[in-house]
């Protein structure tokens, strides 16, 4: 009879049942949803509060009309008006504040005051710079009296946004960004050496508690070492599986209630409808490129064309590859992590032998940092062939696009090392978990792999 | 008939050799006792009976046929060094370890209670394990090990770290087991429960076999040239030319004396003596105790 499913279920039972996993699997999701929700919350709270500000201009009358209402703040010209009187005033007449512009702004640039109650928002602060910058640009060509000034304006102004285009065999183009695919990288680096580091750990201790406990001893006389191993490997992979699951779903969960009750559902309809036109529009651009561009708001552009790239990945190849590589990789380090655990008596003898196993996964999370500034660098290739590193800086190559070979090569050399090292987890597993009050070394270790019976 | 055999059995770690041909060979339905000084190589042969670990040659044979890895089923084991999940609970604990020797939970659970109740142990059913005493948690493991009613049990050490009362329970628990059908092998150094329990032995020092047999012959053998002489009320019997007292005193109006012979010479002219001396209840050989004999052949090889 196979007694696995029996250990599965119990290395699995005992650690979901613990309140620290309860606690931890509640805790971090309301962390991530933090982390996600609030530079969202503040951004949209800028805008949520509209602002009306006075603009008073001292004797002349250049700049009527020239800063420009935006979503958050409307600008309303006053003619005629005592500054020192508004200055008093101007909160009880609904203003937010007032902006004050003296004669001497062609020449002196800090001539212009806003004057408020509270620290203005820095977008204001840039769009009424640039607005006017514009303006006085504009004036001080005027001034040279140049024919169809205004025509040569219109030609001038360019607008420079880098398209970039991935391009495959068949000649088809998507559109892609390296902001998504240097984000993509390194959550999937990350996480790989998150779950990896976290719940081999886990299996490590396990198996000294059983070696210390002496329970060992009878479950090995009712079971072979290596289902003994491969159970509790098992069972604590389905826990961090499980723990990121509900992680997962929390989190998107938790993120979605507070931005339902924070923002209005009008404005995500029309978000969304806007991002569809404009992926439409974006579409015909790629196209026919080098055509005349229809009117888009350039922060539109940008928030589309980061959706266009994200929708652009190769989410099924990203996914297929990120279990595959959590799973042998996961498997590789778990089974090393099971083997020291059973060559030692406590915790504290584990540190000699964690250093060789946290070197590669130190190594690969950096030359993953390093892959996205140029993934196509020999470091970077053969680190990702390389088994003990490819589960990282694979994760952290494929958003950038890879050769097909060199996955497969990558897949195939992790699947032959993940079961050579299992295999020799288990024979060093099978003598260490019986061995006590031995420091034990290297060279012993050497020794029982190759033990017999 | 044979329940279990094993013959010339050697395992060396390194170069340190720690069984040297030994074999030993149980009797169904017996109680047979490893014994030997620390570190003799008793432990080494009982994980090699529990398969926890290979001979390096030899021989191993359950009920006539070469033992299997799917033996485990069939035989019970208590550990020297007691091992539970200290964070676990014991009711969870001893399910989870009936299943591992294969039984349903169903069964687990009605087999469980049985031994629970006759060990006196329901009441820590949902305790945890570093909650009990450890006598209280030996208990435990004894229920474990013979929950799945193997043909074969193997306890090491059964007695260490018990009271006197509960020695005495789990020793007649030993006893009912046996008279279930359970042939048991224990190791010990408690060479009381020896006497008391054993029907076989087998004596190991430094990794080799320095005495076997029935318990009763080997004794018989040890004898020597001891006797014991029981007379009724208190009797004077005093040495001469061919004996020796060794011992004697007198309680509940008999008077018990050790004598030991001082050449070789017939029973007969001692018991002349002793007629003479008073009224003779018994006159037996001197049996030595386990205790004896096993210092004393440990000491002549050492």
């Amino acid at each position: 009879m196979n007694k696995i499913p029996v250990i599965i279920k119990r290395e699995y039972l005992t650690r979901v049942r613990k309140k620290s996993f309860i606690i931890m699997t509640i805790l971090a999701p309301l962390l991530f949803a933090a982390i996600i929700i609030l530079p969202t919350l503040f951004m949209m709270n800028g805008t949520e509060d509209y602002k009306k500000i006075a603009v008073v201009e001292d004797r002349t009358d250049i700049f009527k009309g020239v800063i420009k209402n935006t979503k958050s703040a409307e600008f309303i010209y006053l003619e005629d008006e005592n500054i020192e009187e508004l200055k008093k005033t101007f909160e009880q007449k609904g203003y937010y504040g007032i902006l004050y512009i003296s004669p001497e702004i062609v020449n002196v640039p800090n001539a212009v005051q806003l004057i408020s109650r509270k620290q203005p928002p820095i977008g204001i602060l840039d769009h009424i710079e640039t607005s006017l910058e514009k303006e006085i640009e504009r004036q001080k060509l005027m001034n040279y009296n140049i024919e169809n000034l205004d025509e040569i304006m219109k030609n001038v102004t360019t607008r420079v946004s880098i398209q970039t285009i991935k391009i495959d065999d068949s000649g088809k183009v998507k559109e892609t960004s390296t902001g998504i695919a240097m984000a993509l990288a390194y959550i999937g680096g990350f996480l790989m050496y998150m779950l990896v580091f976290i719940f081999g750990a886990q299996v490590m201790r396990g198996v000294i508690e059983e070696k210390t406990n002496r329970v060992v001893e009878v479950i090995i006389s009712s079971v072979k070492p290596a289902q003994l191993m491969m159970g509790k490997i098992i069972g604590i992979a389905l826990v961090g599986l499980t723990q990121f699951l509900i992680w997962v779903v929390l989190t998107v969960g938790i993120a979605g209630v507070i931005r339902s009750a924070v923002f209005k559902k009008s404005d995500a309809t029309e978000m969304v409808q806007n991002v569809s036109k404009n992926v439409m529009s974006q579409d015909q651009q790629l196209q026919i490129p080098g055509q005349s561009q229809p009117e888009i708001d350039p922060a539109m552009a940008e928030f589309t064309k980061l959706f266009n790239s994200a929708m652009n990945q190769p989410w099924l190849l990203i996914i297929f590859s990120f279990i595959f590589y959590f799973i042998t990789g996961y498997l590789l380090y778990a089974s090393i992590f099971a083997a020291i655990g059973s060559a030692v008596d406590n915790e504290t003898e584990t540190q000699q032998f964690m250093l060789p196993i946290t070197i590669p996964i130190i190594l690969a999370l950096m030359v993953a940092m390093g892959t996205m500034q140029n993934p196509e660098s020999p470091l970077a290739f053969w680190f990702s062939l390389i088994p003990l590193t490819s589960p990282i800086v694979m994760m952290a190559r494929i958003p950038f696009g890879v050769p097909a070979w060199q996955l497969i090569l990558s897949m195939i050399l992790m699947l032959v090392t993940f079961i050579a090292f299992v295999w020799m987890a288990a024979k060093i597993y099978r003598t260490g978990i019986l061995m006590y009050g031995k420091k034990t070394s290297w060279k012993e270790m050497w020794k029982w792999l190759r033990y017999q019976g | 008939m044979e329940l279990f055999e094993a013959k010339d059995v050697t395992k060396s770690f390194g170069s340190v050799v720690a069984l040297d041909k030994v074999s030993i060979s149980v009797p169904k339905q017996s109680i047979y006792g490893l014994l030997g000084p620390n570190g003799a190589g008793k432990t080494t042969l009982i994980r090699i009976i529990n398969q926890i670990t290979g001979p390096d040659s030899g021989e191993l044979f359950l009920n006539g046929r070469k033992l299997k890895p799917d033996d485990v089923a069939s035989i019970g084991y208590l550990p020297e060094e007691r091992g539970l999940y200290k964070k676990m609970k014991v009711g969870e604990q001893a399910l989870y370890f009936a299943q591992l020797k294969g039984l349903s939970h169903a069964e687990a659970m009605k087999r469980l209670k049985y031994w629970f109740k006759k060990l006196d142990i329901t009441d820590w059913w949902g305790k945890k394990v570093e909650e009990l005493s450890k006598g209280m948690q030996q208990k435990v493991q004894f229920a474990i090990t013979v929950l799945h009613e193997p043909d074969l049990l193997i306890f090491d050490e059964p007695f260490t770290g018990f009271d006197p009362v509960n020695a005495n329970i789990i020793k007649n628990e030993i006893l009912f087991l046996r008279e279930r059908g359970a042939t048991i092998i224990f190791s010990t150094h408690n060479m009381g429960s020896v006497e008391e329990l054993c029907d076989n032995i087998t004596l190991i020092n430094k990794s080799k076999t320095i005495l076997e047999g029935k318990v009763g012959e080997i004794r018989r053998q040890w004898a020597g040239n001891e006797y014991d002489i029981v007379f009724e009320g208190n009797t004077e019997f005093n040495e001469n030319g061919y004996f020796k007292i060794m011992n004697r005193q007198t309680e509940n109006n008999k008077t018990s004396v050790r004598i030991k012979t001082l050449s070789e010479m017939n029973t007969n002219e001692i018991l002349l003596a002793a007629v003479k001396a008073g009224k003779v209840i018994s006159f037996n050989p001197a049996l030595p105790s386990m205790n004896e004999i096993f210092i004393r052949v440990v000491e002549a090889q050492n």
